[in-house]
């Protein structure tokens, strides 16, 4: 209780109309790291799936590998790349990364594997080849898989980018970190909303895009 | 912001290992690497059993009861667009105007009970609810009471997704346990943010890999354990 009356009230309404300049820097560097990190990990997934699917065996190791890193805790990852590049953005972006690729190659392989076999055989009867009908069928009609991991890999980030704060980076982390460090309810007040509102926003974001990517699905329930 | 940590690079880190290994404060004291081993380890399964007695009875009620689906997929979405580390520093500030004190547990063992109860609570209900339909009706055809169907058809079969759900809680509340250095308590976590805060890349290291170790540790025993539980001819569903 005295904390509390030391504290002041609950949430200070004053600070962020004087800290206004900082919420949008630090809201800036929140959503790049997610962009960036989410982007790569599309980039680096997609072109996993495609060896997965094309080949089998290569599934299980992947699949494994991309386990083990999701397993490893954010904060080790980070100290664990230290060594290698440093305390940056690009240890922050490299771990952020690495994190996504299990979901997102997972459903993407899964919505592959849904695509049914006639319209597989549909594509071949009507001459397409092999990497025709992968961009044409399949993958359109796997987009519903591949959207949902996408949604589930960028609310996951814009969680885990409040760790990177440990590293002077952390978008709202930063405020977190700060609040807790001078036990100021306001700032964390402040960068736990304004996390959960992002990750609500790019979730928004997705389902809207893919309405708009999947017109054939709309309206036919 | 200066750099001297990446700067002093990979070869230099071996030497500052070294060093923190042949320290004898690593290895007894409250501030050793088995103290810090058994922070983390209590309070990760006290957090994990906790979870499971508040979750759990509801969980297969509802999933019994073929309710709440709904509202097994909302707790996950919003457990996801939750930060840990805004949920355990909001934790700390509330336990600590409660009058808990810096360092204690507590504050880091609530958080962490929230974090492991939605998984366990979302698995248990889509884990009962998607057993079929006519396995119940012919347990019920055969005279099994409703608590038998749910003790000895409907949880037996569930089994593998409700031990998933036991696996993905535990192995986060592993990881955030790790941020529990940040709000002033122990655990291995206290290795990598000294090591961060005093530049110490051997204790920062070697705390990355001993927490790394730890969750791949508890993410193989709990696969296998779900492996071993599972009645045979019991397939996970995913």
């Amino acid at each position: 209780m005295i904390l509390a009356q030391e504290s002041g009230p609950l949430f200070d309404w004053d600070w962020v109309a004087r800290n206004w300049d900082q919420i949008i820097d630090r809201t800036w560097e929140h959503v790049t790291l997610t962009v960036v990190s989410v982007a790569i990990g599309m980039a680096l997934s997609l072109g996993l799936s495609i060896v997965a699917v094309r080949w089998r065996k290569a599934y299980a190791p992947i699949t494994w590998i991309t386990g083990l890193l999701y397993t490893i805790p954010s904060l080790a990852l980070f100290a664990l790349l230290v060594p290698i590049v440093g305390l940056n953005a690009t240890n922050a972006v490299i771990a952020l990364t690495s994190y996504t690729l299990l979901i997102l190659i997972r459903n993407t392989v899964a919505g592959i594997d849904g695509v049914p076999a006639s319209v597989v055989e549909a594509a071949d009867g009507m001459g397409y080849t092999r990497r025709a009908r992968f961009w044409k069928m399949e993958v359109p009609l796997a987009l519903p898989a591949i959207v949902a991991g996408i949604r589930i890999a960028t609310v996951t980030t814009v969680g885990l980018v409040t760790v990177t704060a440990v590293l002077g980076l952390g978008g709202y982390g930063f405020f977190i970190l700060r609040g807790l460090n001078t036990f100021f309810w306001t700032q964390i007040i402040v960068g736990v909303t304004l996390s959960v509102a992002l990750a609500t926003l790019f979730d928004l974001g997705f389902v809207w895009a893919q309405r708009w990517l999947t017109p054939w699905a709309r309206g036919a329930r | 912001m200066a750099d001297p940590l990446g700067a002093r690079g990979a070869l230099m880190a071996w030497d500052s290992i070294r060093e923190f290994l042949s320290d004898p404060a690593t290895w007894s004291g409250p501030a050793s690497i088995w103290n810090r081993l058994a922070e983390h380890v209590w309070v990760s399964v006290a957090a994990v059993l906790v979870a499971a007695v508040l979750v759990l009875p509801l969980a297969l009620w509802l999933g019994h009861i073929r309710k709440g689906s709904d509202v097994a997929t909302a707790v996950v979405n919003i457990g996801r667009a939750v930060p840990s580390f805004g949920i355990l520093a909001i934790s700390f500030l509330i336990l600590v105007q409660m009058g808990a004190g810096v360092g204690e547990p507590w504050a880091v063992l609530v958080a962490l009970v929230a974090l492991a109860a939605p998984p366990m609570f979302t698995n248990t209900v889509v884990g009962i609810q998607s057993v079929e339909p006519a396995t119940i009706e012919a347990a019920r055809g055969m005279g099994l009471t409703e608590s038998e169907v749910l003790r000895g058809v409907e949880i037996p079969l569930a089994m593998p997704l409700v031990l998933e759900g036991v696996r993905i809680g535990l192995v986060q509340v592993i990881a955030t346990a790790t941020l529990g250095a940040l709000v002033s308590w122990g655990g291995l976590g206290r290795f990598i943010v000294d090591g961060f805060a005093q530049q110490d890349v051997g204790q920062l290291l070697v705390g990355a890999v001993l927490v790394g170790l730890l969750a791949v540790i508890a993410e193989l025993a709990m696969s296998s354990f779900g492996r071993a539980v599972t009645p045979k001819g019991v397939t996970n569903p995913r």
